[in-house]
C-alpha cells in the first residue's frame, strides 16, 4: 500500500467516522439520559435524508436550508412522539420501550413509502463544497473535508453543553437520579423531551449530511441503526467521547476492511464490537452497569 | 385441576389440527404448517423472555442456524432426514450455548444488545459465506425426503414435531429448572442468595431457547424449500418478539396464541393492503400502551379473577 493510497483511505475513513458520529451521538445522548434504546433512530436518519432531498431537489432550496429543515423536521416529529406516547413508558420495562420504538419504525417506514415511494434518490454536493482539495499527495472532495470538521466541532459543542452549562448539569443529574432532581423542582419530563428532541434532530441532520455521500432508498434505516448500535456500544453506552472513539474505530475498520478483506467489511464491525464487549463489556469508555 | 384441563385442551387442539387436512383446502393446510412453525419459534423465545426475564433481541439467529444447517446437510451433503434434523437442532443448540456463554455475563439492556450483535454476526456470515449459504440469493432447492414432499404429509410431520417441541418445553418450563428461572426473573439477586447459580441457569435457558428455535428453523427451511438471509435479520427477531408479547409473556400458552394471531392477521392483511407494517405498528402500540400482559392477560381480566394460572 503506497502512502498516497493509505492517506486517501485514512481520509475517507475519517469522513465516514465523523458522519456516523453525528448520527450515533444522538442515539447515545438519548440512551444516556432516557435509558431508552431507540430503534427508530435509523428511521429518523432516513427521514432526514429524504427531507433534504425534497427540500433541495423538489423545492429547489439551498443545501444548508435543507440540512436545517431535516433537523427541524425531526425535532418536531420527535417532540410529538415523546409528548404523546413515549412519555407514558418511562416507568415501564425496557422491553416495552424497545418495542415501542420498533412500532415507530414500522409506522414511519410505511409513511416514508407513502410519501416518497420506493425509488432511489440522490442529493448533490452543496455548490460551495463541490470542488476538491489537495491534501499532501492526495486530492479529496471538499465536502468530505467539511464532514471531517463537523464531527469534532459537534463533539466539542456537546461536551461544552453537557459539562460546562447549567442545563448540562441538569441533564447529567437526570441520568443519575430522576426522582431527586424532580424533588428539587426541575421539570424532568421537559428535560427528557428536550433531550429526545435534540438527539433525534441529530439523526435528521446526520441523514441530511450523509445524503450527498449515499443513495437514498428504503432499507437504509435498518443498516444505519445497527451501525449506530455498534458505535455506541463500542464506546460505552451513554458516553459521548466513547461514541466519538467508536465512530472512529468503525470508520477505519470499514474503510480498510474494504481493502484488506473485501466482501467481509460488513461483518468486521460486528467482530470489533464482540471483541470489545468480551474484553470490556461496558465499552471502551463506559462504566460497569449498576446492579439493581 | 388446571393442569388436567390443560392436558385435555392440548389433546383436543392436536386432534383438531390433525383433522384439518380432511376438511381444509391446500391453502389452509399450508397456512397451518407455517403457523405451527412460528408457534414453536415464539414459544422457544418465551423461555428466555417470559420465564427467565432476559430480553433476547437476536433470536432469529438460532432459527436461521437451524434452518441453514438442516438445509445444507440435506441438500449439499445428502444426509438422510433422521440424521440431518437432529444434527441441525444440535448445531443450533451448540451455537446458542457458545453465544449464550458470553451473553449471560451481561444483564438487561447490555444483554439485549449483545444478543443483537451476535445475531447480526450470524446474519453477516449467512450473507457473506456464499459457498455454503448461497449469500443474498438464499439457499434454495432444499432436498426434502420423498415421503415429506406432499403438503399434507409435511403438515403432519410439522404437527408431530411441533407437538413434541411444545410438550418438551412444557415439561422444561414446569420442572424445578423452570421454577428456578422464574425465581431469577422475579429477583435475580435473591435467587443468587438462596444458592442459585443465576448465570449458569440463564445460560441453560439460553441454550434451551436456541435449541427449540433451531428446530423451528429446520422445519421452516424444509417447508419453504429454502433459507434466506432475511430469516436471520434483526427485524425477524423483532417479529417473533412481538408474537410473544402479543400473546402474553407470563403464560405458557401466550406465545402460541400470539404467534397464531399475528401470523394469520398478517396473511389476511396482506390480501387487502400492502401496509402490513402500519397495522403491525398499531398493534404493537396498543400492546405496549394498554395490553402489557398480552391477549392472555386480557382474557384473564375479562374472564374475571377466577382463572389465574
Amino acid at each position: 500500500m503506497t502512502l498516497t493510497v493509505f492517506l486517501t483511505n485514512t481520509f475517507y475513513a475519517l469522513a465516514l467516522a465523523m458522519n456516523m458520529f453525528v448520527i450515533a451521538s444522538g442515539l447515545n445522548l438519548i440512551f444516556g439520559v432516557l435509558r431508552v434504546i431507540n430503534f427508530a433512530h435509523g428511521m429518523f436518519y432516513m427521514f432526514g435524508a429524504y427531507i433534504i432531498f425534497t427540500v433541495t431537489k423538489t423545492w429547489g432550496a439551498p443545501f444548508w436550508i435543507g440540512v436545517l429543515a431535516s433537523g427541524a423536521g425531526l425535532a418536531v416529529i420527535a417532540l410529538v412522539i415523546e409528548r404523546f406516547l413515549l412519555r407514558r413508558l418511562y416507568d415501564k420495562e425496557h422491553l416495552m420501550q424497545l418495542l415501542f420504538t420498533f412500532a415507530i419504525v414500522l409506522l414511519m417506514s410505511d409513511a416514508a413509502k407513502m410519501i416518497w415511494g420506493t425509488d432511489q434518490y440522490s442529493v448533490g454536493y452543496p455548490p460551495a463544497l463541490k470542488g476538491a482539495v489537495r491534501l499532501g499527495p492526495t486530492i479529496v472532495p471538499q465536502y468530505l473535508v467539511f464532514l471531517c470538521i463537523v464531527g469534532p466541532l459537534l463533539a466539542i459543542a456537546m461536551w461544552l453543553a453537557v459539562d460546562r452549562t447549567r442545563w448540562g448539569r441538569i441533564v447529567r443529574a437526570a441520568t443519575q437520579d430522576r426522582e431527586m432532581l424532580s424533588a428539587l423542582g426541575v421539570n424532568v419530563p421537559a428535560v427528557y423531551a428536550m433531550v429526545f428532541t435534540i438527539g433525534s434532530a441529530l439523526a435528521g441532520i446526520g441523514g441530511a449530511l450523509a445524503a450527498p455521500r449515499i443513495a437514498l432508498a428504503p432499507g437504509m434505516d435498518a443498516t444505519i441503526i445497527n451501525e449506530c448500535f455498534i458505535i455506541v456500544i463500542i464506546g460505552g453506552l451513554g458516553n459521548m467521547w466513547g461514541s466519538f472513539l467508536g465512530a472512529l474505530a468503525f470508520g477505519f475498520v470499514v474503510q480498510f476492511g474494504t481493502i484488506f478483506v473485501p466482501n467481509w467489511q460488513d461483518v468486521l464491525p460486528y467482530l470489533l464490537m464482540l471483541a470489545v464487549l468480551l474484553i470490556r463489556p461496558w465499552g471502551l469508555l463506559g462504566r460497569p452497569e449498576l446492579s439493581r | 385441576m388446571p393442569n388436567r384441563n390443560l392436558g385435555i385442551a392440548a389433546i383436543v387442539v392436536v386432534l383438531a389440527l390433525a383433522l384439518l387436512p380432511l376438511a381444509g383446502s391446500r391453502y389452509s393446510v399450508d397456512l397451518a404448517t407455517q403457523v405451527l412453525i412460528y408457534c414453536l419459534f415464539a414459544l422457544s423465545l418465551n423461555v428466555l423472555i417470559g420465564y427467565t426475564g432476559n430480553i433476547s433481541f437476536g433470536h432469529a439467529a438460532y432459527f436461521a442456524i437451524g434452518g441453514y444447517a438442516c438445509a445444507v446437510l440435506l441438500t449439499t451433503y445428502h444426509w438422510p432426514l433422521v440424521l440431518a434434523l437432529p444434527a441441525a437442532v444440535v448445531i443450533s443448540g451448540l451455537a446458542a450455548a457458545v453465544i449464550g456463554y458470553f451473553c449471560v455475563r451481561l444483564t438487561q439492556i447490555y444483554f439485549a444488545m449483545l444478543t443483537l450483535a451476535f445475531a447480526m454476526l450470524v446474519w453477516g456470515i449467512a450473507f457473506k459465506w456464499k459457498d455454503v449459504t448461497g449469500g443474498d440469493d438464499g439457499f434454495t432447492g432444499v432436498l426434502v425426503p420423498a415421503l415429506l414432499e406432499g403438503h399434507v404429509n409435511y403438515y403432519y410431520f410439522t404437527l408431530a414435531m411441533v407437538a413434541l417441541g411444545v410438550g418438551l418445553l412444557w415439561m422444561i418450563c414446569h420442572s424445578a429448572f423452570g421454577l428456578t428461572l422464574v425465581a431469577i426473573r422475579e429477583n435475580a439477586v435473591r435467587a443468587g442468595f438462596i444458592g442459585v447459580d443465576t448465570s449458569k441457569m440463564r445460560w441453560a435457558s439460553f441454550t434451551v431457547a436456541g435449541t427449540f428455535a433451531g428446530l423451528a428453523g429446520a422445519l421452516f427451511g424444509m417447508y419453504n424449500r429454502g433459507m434466506y438471509i432475511e430469516n436471520a435479520f434483526w427485524t425477524e427477531s423483532a417479529q417473533v418478539m412481538i408474537m410473544v408479547l402479543l400473546g402474553g409473556i407470563y403464560s405458557f400458552v401466550g406465545p402460541l396464541i400470539g404467534a397464531a394471531v399475528l401470523y394469520l392477521l398478517q396473511v389476511v392483511t396482506n390480501q387487502y393492503t400492502p401496509y402490513w407494517p402500519t397495522v403491525l405498528g398499531l398493534i404493537l402500540l396498543v400492546v405496549v400502551l394498554v395490553l402489557p400482559d398480552g391477549l392472555v392477560g386480557l382474557a384473564k381480566r375479562v374472564g374475571g379473577k377466577g382463572s389465574r394460572a
